[in-house]
């Protein structure tokens, strides 16, 4: 082993995901255990002295970028914001790919599906104004700004989406990332496209599969809440469909 | 698998069925007093329009929303699909309508 | 079925929503059935009422009032959270739930002993 560690430090057990969109199993590694270490870091560690065949996904690795997502001891997390001495269990790490998405290889997931169903939540702006008019004056205090500011922070990791097992049980389902940002839109006074956008989120794949069951606020490592987001869209609907008008 | 009209429909129906439900289980707590029996049951329930529209309801709610339950079970638990859920969902309903009618008739008729 | 990432409270509440209402769905017809045989054969339902004398089926019937408490107030808490304002309360009323099932449960159950 090329390692240039202090021989005085433990050895931990990496089983590490292998494998492609056909399927794959899990590779025992070892990756000597540091102070302040994250997971990232053991991922690269492997890359860099064991095994440069192996495929991971990072970006910033300081936690803004939402990159480096994976499944790490079978919870989806940041894995550059993961510290090896909080999840390290008996010695030994999982390390896979998120949840509920195809694997292109090892770490690495096609997110492809993740944003085309943002899209079908109809998760985008509709202007209703063009550059030339006066800027819309919105006051931050009121009660629809407020609820849309305490949703939008997501920066599509797709860590909630691994989470939730409505995802897993059903792959019309838009999922909890794609329904937060519909209700953050569905909040905007200056957007045009509420009906359509209702009607995006009514339909098979829609809002009314969530059950509630929290994993993605649970997971969230923004500390947002879809579930209580996805409840305003079931609210929303509901209001639309009875008459009561947006 | 469930859109908007499923699952207003679920609500709905639980919506109708929680009144039901609370009053049923007080009924019961008073009814098991003392031990069962068919005449006890029947004495009470035979002839009586309340009750048969009280269980008339609880059959016709239940029905409606142990099926769409089922249906979601079905679909995210067993992968079951397309017309083969929508098949399930009313073979749910079915059951659950026909025989409960039939039980309401059983305990409330002459 | 009970993997690391769902071990918290509002999981639980949803699997104990889910499984109790599958069970519920199950027994209905059982249920129907019997009920119906105060038409078809009143000394049968007799024959059948007999048994809940035993201590056995007395505590099959305090699992089922006590799966009927669960879905309900579980239910009432799906509602709360659906279309009153989020709290983050909700793990409570979750927990609350439980325990509200579990004492009407053994309220039936102490009537029918």
């Amino acid at each position: 082993m090329a390692a240039e560690t202090d021989k005085q430090e433990k050895m931990m057990d990496v089983s590490v995901w292998r494998g492609g969109p056909d399927g794959g199993a899990f590779e025992s590694f070892k990756a000597p255990q540091q102070e302040s270490q994250t997971i990232l870091d053991v991922v690269t560690y492997i890359q860099q002295y064991e095994d440069p065949s192996l495929a991971y996904r990072f970006a910033c690795r300081v936690g803004m970028c939402g990159s480096c997502a994976m499944m790490v001891n079978g919870q989806p997390r940041w894995t550059c914001r993961t510290h090896v001495q909080k999840v390290l269990k008996d010695n030994k790490l999982e390390i896979a790919p998120l949840r509920n998405l195809p694997v292109i290889r090892d770490l690495a997931t096609d997110m492809t599906v993740f944003f085309d169903k943002w899209a079908a939540a109809e998760a985008s702006f509709t202007p209703t104004v063009t550059r030339h008019d006066p800027m819309a004056p919105i006051n931050p205090e009121e009660p629809k700004r407020v609820a849309a500011s305490e949703a939008i922070e997501c920066i599509n990791c797709a860590v909630c989406y691994a989470a939730c097992d409505a995802v897993a049980g059903n792959e019309d389902y838009l999922g909890p990332a794609a329904l937060n940002r519909a209700w953050t839109l569905v909040n905007d006074v200056r957007d045009g496209g509420q009906k359509s956008r209702l009607d995006a989120v009514s339909a098979a794949g829609g809002c009314h599969n969530c059950h509630s069951m929290g994993n993605c606020a649970q997971f969230c490592p923004n500390e947002l809440n879809p579930t209580a987001s996805i409840a305003g869209l079931k609210r929303a609907t509901i209001k639309a469909a009875l008459g009561f008008g947006k | 698998m469930l859109d908007l009209r499923l699952y207003m429909l679920q609500r709905l129906s639980a919506l109708i069925l929680a009144p039901l439900v609370i009053t049923h289980i007080g009924v019961m707590i008073y009814a098991v007093q003392g031990g069962l029996s068919a005449a006890e049951i029947l004495g009470r329930t035979q002839g009586s329009i309340p009750w048969m529209l009280f269980y008339g309801l609880f059959v016709a709610a239940v029905s409606v929303h142990a099926a769409i339950g089922v249906r979601a079970i079905a679909a995210e638990w067993f992968g079951v699909r397309g017309a083969t859920l929508s098949g399930l969902s009313l073979a749910v309903f079915a059951v659950l309508g026909i025989l409960g009618a039939r039980a309401v008739y059983a305990v409330t008729a002459l | 079925m009970i993997r690391p990432h769902r071990s918290h409270p509002l999981w639980f509440a949803f699997l104990l929503h889910r499984v109790s209402g599958l069970a519920l769905a199950l027994f209905l017809p059982l249920h129907f059935y019997v009920l119906a045989m105060a038409l078809t054969s009143p000394e049968a339902l007799d024959g059948f009422l007999a048994w809940t004398d035993m201590t056995v089926v007395k505590l099959a019937e305090y699992g089922l009032v006590f799966l009927l408490a669960a879905h309900f107030f579980g239910g009432l808490r799906l509602l709360a959270l659906e279309f009153l304002p989020w709290s983050p309360r909700q793990k409570t009323l979750a927990a609350g739930a439980v325990a509200l099932a579990f004492f009407v449960s053994t309220t039936f159950f102490l009537s029918a002993v």
